[in-house]
């Protein structure tokens, strides 16, 4: 009952944040942000007291299932342990708690946390590594599948072709190491990884320990066949002394199904229920839906940056160069994180505003400061005027949520004027297409060397980058945007 | 009372038994007899009422180089087509050294060199509308290049192309100068007509009237005779060009003018691009409540062939369906009558308030040197209006959400996003080049801010 539970609950939450990820549709995506909102670490990020404290006493009831049904990696990996356990039968074992690895592990992840580095906190975080796994390696699939409806469309507007492209090659590398390695880890050693690195599960182990619903093991009825212990992917159970490291078990159910001789009971303290709980049937693969989406894991494919399908030039159509990013002083972070700082301290990179960034401004960072955490670049895109999308997804509050009217004030950048580029002076063609685009007006046209340019009121440009996306010059604007460190408001 | 019920008993015995029902659908109304010819007063010659354009070539991957930009031209559907044309009387071919970016001339000439020389007349034409092709040699080598790719050693109707036009730096008397007077190219033609290779000798006119006025009064003087004369005709044109756009001229006059002085009248743009055959429902509705069994299109083609001083009138047909279309029409043609001309001048009316772009899909402005595909832009915002699907952000009604999503993600599948009307930077490049005379960059931001005005009211 407990395991069936488990496995409908973890496919459903997983599921959801799925489809979260994938982008499926924005509507949904406003219904089921919560998911995001609901994991451990970004709720401590954002100071949303209202989840740490259901989640503190859901722990304190229940056990860890946090890592069982909310935990989309936890979930992963016991997908991936399944098929071990397919492999190899009754593999575990139990082993000794690595007391130091974990609790330093953790003790780094804090510190790390308060001081703002990066790389640290976004590559333990586990809802991020999740979030990084389908953003770089399925949603260029999904978008692959919806191009292709897309292109089978006649008269109806179901589909909207999307552009695949890298957005950065590091958080790809990154996200198809944490896959692999993930994957080693869980086929033979199931929950090894949650239970010695993952610094949400160390933090709620202590928790755990003091949870009023345990799985607890009846020596009078235990036969010692050893079933228990050896299919505990947390390899928290000792079948001979009858103890169950708390610390360690995520309440999976597992061992519950297993022992034929009702020695297993998820229950209370001491109050043993009388009606013994019938054993039910090994269950088969119930959940054939979540399975199957993961295995397409193991069809994944180098997605590589697909260069846009361009048009060869004929005398038809110009070919039209496509744009490189300037070299930004200072980065530009989306409108609601409020400054360099804020971001540096909440996000996780879990690439979850990058995801629902319909514009292609969002990519992850490549820099160490701020590692795999959003920024923004114009090249594909600008961040256009009625979108507030990545501030509405973000679940640890290094993007707040704004609105677009909110957004008309918040200066996340300037625009700079770079006169060499500029198509008036090189080519002697009017121009004027960024002073046209842009939302705040904060672009002139006046007069310079007998030709009209733009000029820029930095104190009405919002860093949008439209006049960067749209000025004509190529590769290099003839105007971008440099971020602000602090976003002005006014 | 006996009398009716024998005609009811013959009623039920009619219903019961269909024998002689048709079995297949049929037009029973055109396309029974042969090709309509008219005579070419200058030479005589019998040319058929449809001409063939050589424009809109249809290429490799279907449709044509509007479609599929970088694709080849079908050489075996252009040999096809021109094989079933000449069958079915068609025998006046018009091309051109700067249509399908320059290969129609060669694809014409391999199509018509399977057919003795006799049996069709070839229309071309000198397009030296780039400056550097002005100087007397260049326009001379224009000439004899078409010779060469139309493999033959005389062309049958040979054109000015497109006089009228003007750009910002030179008005149209001066365009008209460059390319055909202070070169003297006008005055070679003429001598090439006397040697015969050239058998007539005409224009083909857009844009500012001066210049059609100008050339029909040399016309008068008898300083230079025009054998044949291209106009832009149609039942939209006919009333409505200048309300259109001030710069045009009403169809109307430019036929009279030359109908007055027995020029006989070669029609371009029956169909205005196709976008007389792409009308929103409610107009095809009355023209099918008249004619049930004829195609939108046909109403044009009828009507553009009507006047008795037409000689010929042009279709650039991509599909063989066209052509066939197009000779049934045409197989006789049934003239538009007076009470037809008053329904379609009510029919004009119409599209004129759909105020959409009058853009024909010509290509001309193409390559635009910053990437915009203006006529697939123009294309994609006249096919919503056409289809009654525009939606308006400023009077929202229920259909607003999807209208909305319909145009903008169409719009994304029908021109690429770097190739939209936000990338025009207004250079002006293009507007010289059109035929319609449309103001193109102030039409590109207006597009575009109509664009924005959607994405900005979810």
């Amino acid at each position: 009952m407990l395991r069936k539970t488990r496995i409908a609950l973890a496919a459903v939450m997983i599921t959801l944040i799925t489809l979260l990820f994938l982008g499926v549709s924005w509507k949904l995506n406003l219904w089921i942000a919560w998911v995001a909102k609901i994991q451990l670490l970004p709720a401590v990020l954002a100071l949303n007291f209202i989840v740490i404290g259901i989640l503190v006493a859901v722990t304190l009831i229940f056990g860890r299932i946090y890592c069982s049904i909310v935990c989309p990696l936890g979930v992963m990996q016991d997908f991936f342990s399944w098929i071990g356990g397919k492999i190899w039968k009754n593999r575990f074992h139990r082993t000794k708690e690595r007391k130091w690895v974990r609790y330093s592990l953790l003790g780094v992840f804090v510190v790390c946390l308060i001081i703002g580095f990066a790389p640290v906190t976004t590559l333990l975080a586990p809802y991020s590594a999740y979030g990084r796994i389908v953003n770089s390696l399925f949603r260029p699939l999904y978008d692959m599948l919806v191009n292709a409806l897309a292109s089978m469309e006649t008269d109806t507007y179901y589909f909207s072709e999307v552009e695949i492209w890298m957005r950065s090659v590091t958080t790809f590398v990154v996200a198809i190491i944490t896959l692999i390695i993930l994957a080693l880890i869980a086929l033979r050693h199931g929950r090894a990884y949650c239970n010695t690195v993952c610094p949400v599960g160390t933090a709620l182990s202590f928790l755990a320990r003091f949870s009023l619903l345990k799985v607890r093991l009846d020596k009078s009825k235990c036969k010692e066949c050893g079933l228990c212990e050896k299919n505990c992917k947390a390899s928290a159970i000792d079948f001979r002394t009858g103890d169950v490291d708390y610390s360690r078990c995520v309440v999976c159910g597992d061992c519950l199904d297993k022992c034929k001789f009702d020695a297993l009971h998820y229950s209370l303290p001491k109050a043993r229920k009388s009606e013994t709980a019938v054993n039910e049937v090994s269950p088969t693969p119930s959940d054939a839906g979540r399975r199957s989406f993961l295995a397409t894991a193991g069809m994944l494919t180098a997605t590589a940056a697909m260069a846009q399908t361009q048009m060869k030039v004929d005398g038809g159509l110009a070919v039209i160069e496509d744009k490189q990013s300037p070299e930004r002083k200072t980065r530009i972070t989306p409108p609601g994180s409020i400054s360099h700082r804020n971001m540096n301290r909440h996000c996780t990179a879990c690439q979850l505003c990058v995801s629902a960034c319909p514009n292609d401004v969002l990519r992850p960072a490549t820099s160490l400061g701020n590692f795999m955490q959003p920024e923004m670049s114009f090249e594909r895109g600008y961040c256009r005027p009625e979108c507030s999308r990545c501030s509405e997804v973000c679940p640890t509050g290094a993007i707040r949520k704004i609105t677009p009217a909110d957004k008309t004030a918040i200066h996340v950048g300037h625009a700079v004027w770079i006169g060499k580029n500029c198509l008036p002076l090189t080519d002697g063609v009017s121009c004027g297409n960024c002073a046209r685009h842009c939302p705040t007006g904060a672009i002139q046209m006046i007069e310079y060397e007998g030709v009209q340019v733009p000029a820029v009121d930095a104190n009405k440009c919002i860093g949008c980058g439209a006049c960067e996306n749209l000025c004509p010059a190529r590769p290099f604007s003839a105007i971008y945007v440099e971020g602000n460190e602090q976003h002005v408001i006014n | 009372m006996g009398g009716a019920a024998v005609a009811s008993s013959a009623l039920l015995a009619a219903c019961k038994d269909n024998k002689g029902a048709a079995v297949s659908g049929e037009n029973v109304t055109d396309g029974n007899g042969s090709m309509t010819y008219r005579t070419n007063p200058n030479t005589g010659d019998r040319v058929s009422l449809l001409g063939y354009g050589m424009m809109r070539l249809p290429v490799v991957g279907g449709g044509s180089m509007r479609d599929n930009p970088d694709a080849d031209i079908d050489q075996e559907l252009v040999n096809q087509q021109i094989d079933y044309a000449l069958e079915h009387g068609v025998n006046y071919i018009d091309t051109s050294p700067v249509y399908c970016k320059g290969l129609s001339e060669h694809s014409t000439g391999i199509a018509l060199a399977r057919h003795p020389r006799k049996s069709y007349y070839l229309a071309t034409k000198l397009s030296n509308f780039s400056p550097e092709t002005w100087s007397r040699a260049a326009s001379q080598q224009m000439f004899e290049n078409s010779l060469k790719e139309l493999q033959t050693d005389y062309v049958d109707y040979l054109l000015l192309h497109s006089i009228g036009g003007f750009s910002d730096e030179l008005d149209s008397l001066q365009t008209f100068n460059g390319r055909y007077m202070d070169n003297g190219i006008l005055d070679w033609l003429v001598e090439q007509k006397t040697k015969g290779r050239i058998r007539n000798l005409g224009f083909s006119y857009h844009g500012d009237i001066k210049i059609f006025d100008m050339l029909l009064q040399w016309h008068d003087e008898g300083r230079y005779h025009w054998d044949f004369v291209q106009i832009e005709l149609n039942y939209l044109d006919w009333d409505f060009a200048d309300e259109i756009n001030p710069r045009n001229t009403d169809a109307s006059y430019l036929y009279e003018e030359l109908h007055k002085r027995g020029i006989p009248a070669v029609i371009m743009e029956p169909l205005l691009g196709g976008r007389l055959a792409n009308l929103p429902e409610y107009i095809v509705k009355q023209m099918l409540q008249r004619e049930p069994e004829s195609p939108v299109a046909r109403w044009a083609f009828r009507y553009a062939g009507t006047p008795e001083g037409v000689l010929c009138v042009l279709s650039g047909m991509t599909y063989m369906e066209h052509l066939k279309e197009n000779i049934a029409t045409y197989s006789p043609l049934r003239p538009i009558t007076e009470e037809e001309n008053t329904f379609l001048m009510e029919i004009a009316r119409q599209v004129y308030d759909l105020k959409n772009v009058p853009c024909t899909a010509c290509n001309y402005c193409m390559p635009c040197p910053y990437g915009i595909n203006i006529p697939a832009i123009f294309s994609h915002y006249n096919k919503c209006i056409a289809e009654g699907n525009m939606p308006h952000p400023d009077d929202r009604d229920e259909n607003y959400a999807r209208q909305r999503r319909a145009f903008l993600v169409g719009y994304d599948r029908s021109v690429p996003k770097l190739r939209q009307a936000s990338h025009c930077i207004g250079c002006g490049k293009c507007a010289s080049h059109c035929p319609q005379n449309i103001d193109i960059p102030a039409e590109m931001q207006r597009i575009d801010q109509y664009v924005e005005s959607l994405k900005m009211n979810i």
